[in-house]
């Protein structure tokens, strides 16, 4: 795709973003899709429903969340101005429930009893099953055994709040894998369950739905911004697994041309196919780059040769994805956005120093974003501002870095 | 006119249903597959459908993702499954649909793949996770080298939906017999009648039924309502029981007879 200056980014009736994005599933999902799609739609013309979706946001996980100004990290990176979007402090701890909420209530609106969804870090597991008991929903969780292993806390959590979670053991037991066995329940009880799909990917509508509950995050951030620094921010960075809370950060800004915006991928511990899960990287060993489709969507997918979808590996299990949504892959062609990545090792060193120079423990998958916002920020003057999304906190990455850090 | 067009042709003409088993290329090994579609073809099958291995099969149950699995792990790749069918060729006559998901044949390329599927002598393509949607230029290169685009319909789709997917489908129409992903069932629903039923009000192309077509008893009922049964996780499953057994393409080839009783 030519580079070109866009400042709008909006899928056509089909779901697409340029070449990006459909709807690549099986015959017997597309009639679901179609009436999600219709009811979605309809949702969004519907004051009414913003106004409960409102309320529950506010009442239920705690929005606006702050704009908080790390003057601690700022003052040790020593350039532009470092501000956080503090999803972290949202009730369930990640940005996940904007999203769970606004589904939940196209679930009850298309009068489904059970609800099933995928979740990685269990953050989105987390945040599912918290909706479905507020709303008195039955509640099935995939999530591959590796994840359940490292991410102990919220499979308790889950079993908590009275979810069913099942552990997924092909593949290489991440968050792909969970997604495959979604799938396949939802073609077999697609009469009466819905699917709350956890990130900005998947087939039309859903990167659609997922970002459009997100971008609360960068509409607040965008006001509180200004009433802090009287001025839009230098750029916006945010890690990327399948994209949403860097989709919602972003989406707002979209228009704003002199804002960069920049996507933190977890570059994992090696550039070879297999150790990290960097889907824009570019040298040719590392499966990077390559155009495919998974899980309902065209868009970058790490594969090997012969079109066999690659595992890929992250510290942090929200980020250890083989594909990116869509609109990611469009935003990247296009040039509007920018993507990078942070090995494992940065991501454990931003992680310790935001909880010893901030007081704040950012979960793993949010860790990635913080040494690359401080060499960013040197290269700024120190009157710029820039935005980090602290999309959820790290109790749940405890012990698992406690782990590492004995080794 | 197509071999598979000619083959509904002969069954209509002789009053039977269409028997269509599928495999998966390189399972267990791709010698014995090569073997296979020759065993199946002598054994009865109309058509035969091949599955080309990909590592996340969302469309299908357990029996067919070990099978993937078990090809990935030696290697099988999407040529090599070409290859099976340009050497089975030279001693079969049966149309050979090829069965895939979309993202090993854009990562072949779809104008190559068309081509080199020709010349392998394959007959047909589906491709699992390929709406019509999503399938214009696919179809048309497919079509343009004289291979036929096979789709999906399922229970769900709408009366509109199957309209559109048969004007661009060719060869015959794979109706999906339940929602759910492939394996076994003990029985067939009333679904899989009534879609056939609301096909046949928008097109003239043959339907063929499978997904939990298992036994001979379960194929006998869809040729009432159906011009084909495909049978697929039963097959596959006789495979991975006899694994490496010396007798494994004679038994499977038993087994497919079986289903014809
Ligand atoms: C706290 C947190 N941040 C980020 C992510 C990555 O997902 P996404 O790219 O959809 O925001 C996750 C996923 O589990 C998460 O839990």
């Amino acid at each position: 795709m030519q580079k070109s200056r866009i400042t709008r980014s909006e899928p056509d009736e089909h779901g697409h973003w340029g070449k990006f994005g459909g709807r690549y599933v099986p015959e017997t999902l597309v009639a679901p899709l179609e009436e999600l799609t219709k009811e979605f739609m309809r949702a969004r013309e519907d004051t009414k429903f913003w106004r409960e979706l409102n309320q529950l946001l506010r009442d239920y996980a705690g929005r606006p969340t702050p704009l908080f100004h790390a003057q601690r990290l700022t003052a040790h990176a020593g350039g532009a101005q470092i501000y956080f979007k503090r999803e972290d402090l949202l009730h369930t701890g990640a940005h996940k429930i904007n999203n769970a909420l606004g589904q939940a209530l196209l679930a009850r609106r298309m009068q489904k009893q059970r609800v099933i969804a995928e979740t990685g870090a269990g953050q989105h597991g987390v945040a599912t099953a918290t909706v479905c008991a507020l709303f008195g929903l039955r509640c099935v969780i995939y999530m591959g055994a590796e994840d359940v292993r490292r991410q102990a806390l919220n499979v308790f959590r889950m079993r908590l709040l009275g979810a069913e979670v099942v552990t997924v053991n092909a593949g290489a037991r991440t968050l792909k894998d969970a997604i495959n066995e979604a799938l396949r329940d939802w073609v077999t009880n697609v009469h009466d369950t819905y699917y709350l799909l956890g990130s900005a990917l998947g087939p039309h509508p859903y990167p659609l739905i997922v970002r459009e509950f997100q971008s609360v995050i960068g509409r607040e951030a965008r006001e509180q911004i200004l009433s802090a620094s009287g001025r839009l921010p230098r750029a916006l960075i945010a890690c990327v697994g399948g994209g949403s809370n860097s989709i919602g950060l972003f989406h707002t800004f979209i228009g704003d041309e002199q804002v960069r915006l920049i996507g933190v991928e977890a570059g994992g511990r090696g550039d070879l196919l297999g150790e990290h899960a960097t889907r824009f990287h570019s040298s040719a060993a590392s499966g990077g780059g390559r155009v495919g489709v998974l899980q309902g969507t065209m868009s970058y997918v790490l594969q090997d040769a012969n079109g066999q979808i690659a595992t890929t590996h992250s510290v942090s299990a929200g980020l250890d994805y083989s594909a990116i949504g869509p609109e990611h892959a469009f935003l990247h062609d296009t040039g509007r956005a920018e993507y990078i990545s942070a090995s494992d090792a940065e991501a454990l060193e931003g992680f310790e120093l935001c909880a010893k120079l901030e007081g704040i423990i950012p979960a793993l998958e949010t860790s990635h974003a913080i040494m690359p916002a401080i060499r960013l920020t040197r290269e700024l003057p120190k009157d710029d501002a820039i935005i980090l999304n602290l999309s959820g906190r790290g109790d749940k990455d405890v012990q698992l870095v406690a782990d590492l850090q004995r080794r | 006119m197509s071999r598979i067009r000619e083959t509904f042709a002969a069954l209509k003409h002789l009053g039977r249903g269409g028997f269509i088993p599928f495999i998966t290329a390189g399972h267990p090994d791709v010698a014995t597959t090569e073997l296979l579609l020759s065993e199946l073809a002598a054994v009865g099958a109309d058509i035969i459908e091949l599955g080309v291995p990909f590592s996340d099969p969302v469309a299908d149950g357990e029996v067919i993702q070990r099978a993937s699995e078990r090809a990935l792990r030696n290697g099988v790749t999407l040529r090599d499954a070409l290859t099976c069918i340009a050497r089975a060729r030279q001693n079969i006559d049966v149309p050979i649909v090829l069965f895939s998901y979309f993202n090993p044949l854009l990562k072949f390329g779809e104008d190559r793949l068309a081509e080199e599927a020709k010349r392998a002598g394959v007959d047909a393509v589906l491709v699992t996770d390929l709406t019509p949607e999503e399938a214009q230029t696919w179809t048309e290169k497919l079509i343009q080298r004289g291979l036929d685009p096979i789709f999906l319909v399922a229970p769900t789709t709408s009366d509109d939906r199957l309209a559109q997917i048969a004007k661009q489908a060719r060869g015959f129409i794979y109706a999906v017999s339940r929602a759910g992903v492939t394996g076994a069932r003990d029985q067939l629903t009333s679904d899989a009648a009534a879609l056939v039923k609301r096909v046949r009000a928008v097109t003239d192309l043959p339907v063929a039924v499978g997904f939990g077509v298992s036994t001979a008893e379960q194929v006998r009922e869809v040729w009432r309502f159906a011009d084909a049964a495909v049978v697929g996780s039963a097959i596959v499953s006789q495979i991975e029981k006899l694994g490496g057994s010396p007798d494994l393409t004679n038994r499977v080839g038993d087994f497919a007879r079986s289903l014809l009783a």
